[in-house]
């Protein structure tokens, strides 16, 4: 038996996809089908639902055998996508009509899914461009099948659009409404965002460093920016349009009134963050105040700046959003949400959230990706 | 101070309180010390006996709370700011974002050194430390002998005549202190300055000095000043020597005299 590799994914697949059979009618349409024989309704899965079952459980057995662990993926990958395919292109028209056997072949490509990652999270490749080639693979296989598990899912038992659209349709949306989103954008991250953030970030950086130097705001300072940090944005933001407007520019004091204090406390804490032992050096070579502070304390201090500018590129962004939805002219991402959510077009608000998130997540690799260059000497960067 | 050999290092007095939550502790008390040009002296005792404490306060990273004390004829603050003296951790305190050129080179860019002449400096402690050939490497990826190696390149790239050095090798195996202690006894006597040491180790005091300061805790205070007969040339092999071994012998009663081991 040694050709034999069970795993239970692929077993409990095939499984699933026995009682699938056994169950019979896929959808609404096909069971009235079967019921009249004589009377010929379309019906969804009419030449697909042989070669569904025939692909799952053929991959599903395959993936059992001794192979390459590569081959095995492959397989498994083709098995499970596949199958997918055809389940979502084929309830295309018969939306909110799926029966129990629908949701079985779904449950059975995607555990078969689940076997093709595990697979791959198992593979211990040598060459280094196969190592960040999996390092991809493996989060977009698995962030693809959110996306097929919940179009599948919506589309199968006919969700109400405004609950939730499918994700295809919010693609949709944002492919038609690209010059839109695109203002959005300009006046929400480009203006606000980034104004915000660095003027924020930047002040919050230069009080530590005053806090540092002069003893008196340290002990004033350190307490007072603590409460602007406890400030409700809520509160804030429609003061921040009375005293700036309703432009970009208010919402831009937001973000800087959001991002001061992280920064200002991880640069206090990290400007603490150098040895005794490398500041008793730095004094016996008589150096002064700001050669001690560019040369050792700054450079210390450095993974908790990045910290701080790590967070502040997630709240900046939170913080232009809330804050439109307090006034602001018509276009930005708060604005577009606040609007669009009144007038039910909720595919508008999914395609303004996977824009927001998209930017979030570009926003945050940029800061990482200059953390990593900068800190390449921290432990934690360089790996032991 | 002697009129014909001006003193590096000369204490008279010296005592050091520090205040604490538990009452003051005297880390140093009545210590009288005079070193000259061109020594190596040591300074030995078990933990608590203010050796450490002693080195800082010439340094002045301590003030002293009592008597007097000179670095080259100035006050300890004086000396420091005009950079009189090298200092050598317990640890190597390398910077991890700097190579080690750029560790060695960090004093000179302090004083202000053109980059031809800071080059030049580092070229030539680096050769000193036998180091050539790792000026592109980080501190993280040489080992702790090498690293300690640098820390001393570094002590040295601004020529100072006094060199400081506080347990530099404590925390290395016996081998490799082996091999640095031999290597510093090279660079002393190439460079002829004047070198403070402070070990834990009687073998290594012995080794290294031509004068040795027993010192006890509680409080801290010198309780015995040894001069060593032996030759300024001295291979590893000396240490089997009756004359090394007799030398020992006289600092290990001198700690034993000094401790108090009722406590």
């Amino acid at each position: 038996m040694n050709w034999l590799k069970p795993s239970w994914q692929a077993v409990l697949a095939v499984a699933l996809c026995l009682i699938a059979v056994g169950l019979g009618a896929m959808s609404k349409p096909e069971a009235a089908a079967l019921a009249q024989p004589e009377a010929s309704f379309p019906y969804p899965y009419l030449v697909t639902k042989g070669l569904m079952f025939g692909l799952l459980v053929i991959a599903a057995l395959v993936s059992m055998t001794r192979l390459p662990a590569i081959v095995e993926a492959l397989v498994l990958f083709v098995g499970a996508h596949l199958t997918a395919w055809l389940l979502i292109t084929g309830i295309n028209g018969f939306e909110g009509t799926a029966l129990a056997p629908y949701f079985l072949v779904l449950a059975a490509a995607w555990l078969l899914g689940w076997r093709c990652v595990a697979v791959l999270s198992s593979l211990r490749p040598v060459a280094n461009w196969a190592r960040t080639a999996l390092r991809l693979i493996i989060p977009a296989i698995f962030g693809a099948w959110i996306l097929i598990l919940w179009e599948a899912i919506t589309r199968g038992a006919g969700i109400p659009f405004i609950l939730l659209p499918p994700p295809s349709a919010i693609g949709a949306r944002i492919a038609s409404s690209l010059p839109v989103l695109g203002a959005d954008v300009r006046q929400t991250i480009f203006k606000a965002v980034i104004f915000g953030y660095v003027v924020g970030s930047g002040a919050g950086f230069l009080a530590a460093i005053a806090a540092d130097r002069v003893p008196f705001l340290r002990r004033g300072l350190l307490p007072i920016g603590n409460m602007v940090s406890a400030l409700p944005i809520i509160g804030v933001a429609p003061i921040m349009v009375m005293w700036f407007g309703f432009d970009w520019q208010s919402k831009a004091a937001v973000v800087i009134i959001m991002t001061f204090f992280p920064m200002l406390v991880n640069t206090v804490a990290g400007l603490a963050a150098s040895g005794h032992m490398e500041r008793d050096l730095m004094r016996t070579y008589a150096s002064g105040y700001w050669q001690t502070l560019f040369k050792l304390r700054l450079p210390a201090a450095a993974p908790f700046i990045f910290n701080a500018l790590k967070i502040n590129s997630t709240l900046a962004l939170i913080g232009a959003i809330v804050a439109e939805f307090f006034g602001t002219p018509v276009v930005g991402m708060g604005f577009r949400i606040s609007t669009e959510v009144g007038r039910m077009n909720i595919d508008m608000v999914w395609a303004e959230i996977a824009v927001a998130a998209l930017a979030g997540s570009v926003f945050y690799g940029v800061v990482a990706l200059f953390e990593r260059a900068v800190t390449f000497w921290h432990p934690s960067v360089r790996g032991g | 101070m002697t009129g014909n050999s001006p003193a590096v290092v000369s204490a008279s007095k010296l005592g050091l309180t520090f205040q604490t939550n538990d009452g003051p502790v005297q880390a140093l008390s009545n210590v009288d010390l005079t070193i000259g040009k061109g020594e190596f002296v040591s300074f030995i005792g078990p933990s608590g006996c203010g050796k450490t404490t002693l080195l800082r306060v010439i340094a002045d990273l301590e003030k002293p709370t009592a008597g007097t004390i000179s670095v080259n004829g100035m006050t300890p603050e004086q000396a420091r700011e005009s950079r009189a003296y090298g200092y050598v951790f317990q640890a190597a305190a390398l910077f991890p974002w700097r190579t080690i050129e750029r560790n060695v080179g960090l004093p000179l860019e302090i004083i202000g050194l053109s980059r031809a002449e800071q080059a030049e400096r580092i070229k030539r402690t680096l050769e000193l430390v036998n180091l050539s050939g790792f000026e592109k490497k980080y501190p993280w990826q040489l080992s702790g002998g090498m690293q300690q190696r640098a820390s001393i390149a570094r002590a040295l790239a601004f020529d100072a005549d006094l060199l400081l050095m506080d347990e530099p090798f404590g925390a290395l195996d016996e081998i490799v202190r082996d091999h640095l202690n031999e290597q510093l006894l090279e660079l002393w006597e190439r460079t002829n300055k004047t070198i403070c040491f402070v070990t834990h180790s009687i073998p290594e005091a012995v080794y290294l000095s031509t004068r040795i300061v027993v010192m006890s805790p509680r409080p801290g205070r010198v309780s015995d000043i040894i001069e060593s007969t032996l030759p300024k040339k001295r291979p590893l092999d000396i240490r089997e020597t009756p004359e090394f071994l007799a030398i020992a012998a006289r600092v290990r009663d001198g700690l034993r005299a000094g401790h108090s081991y009722d406590d």
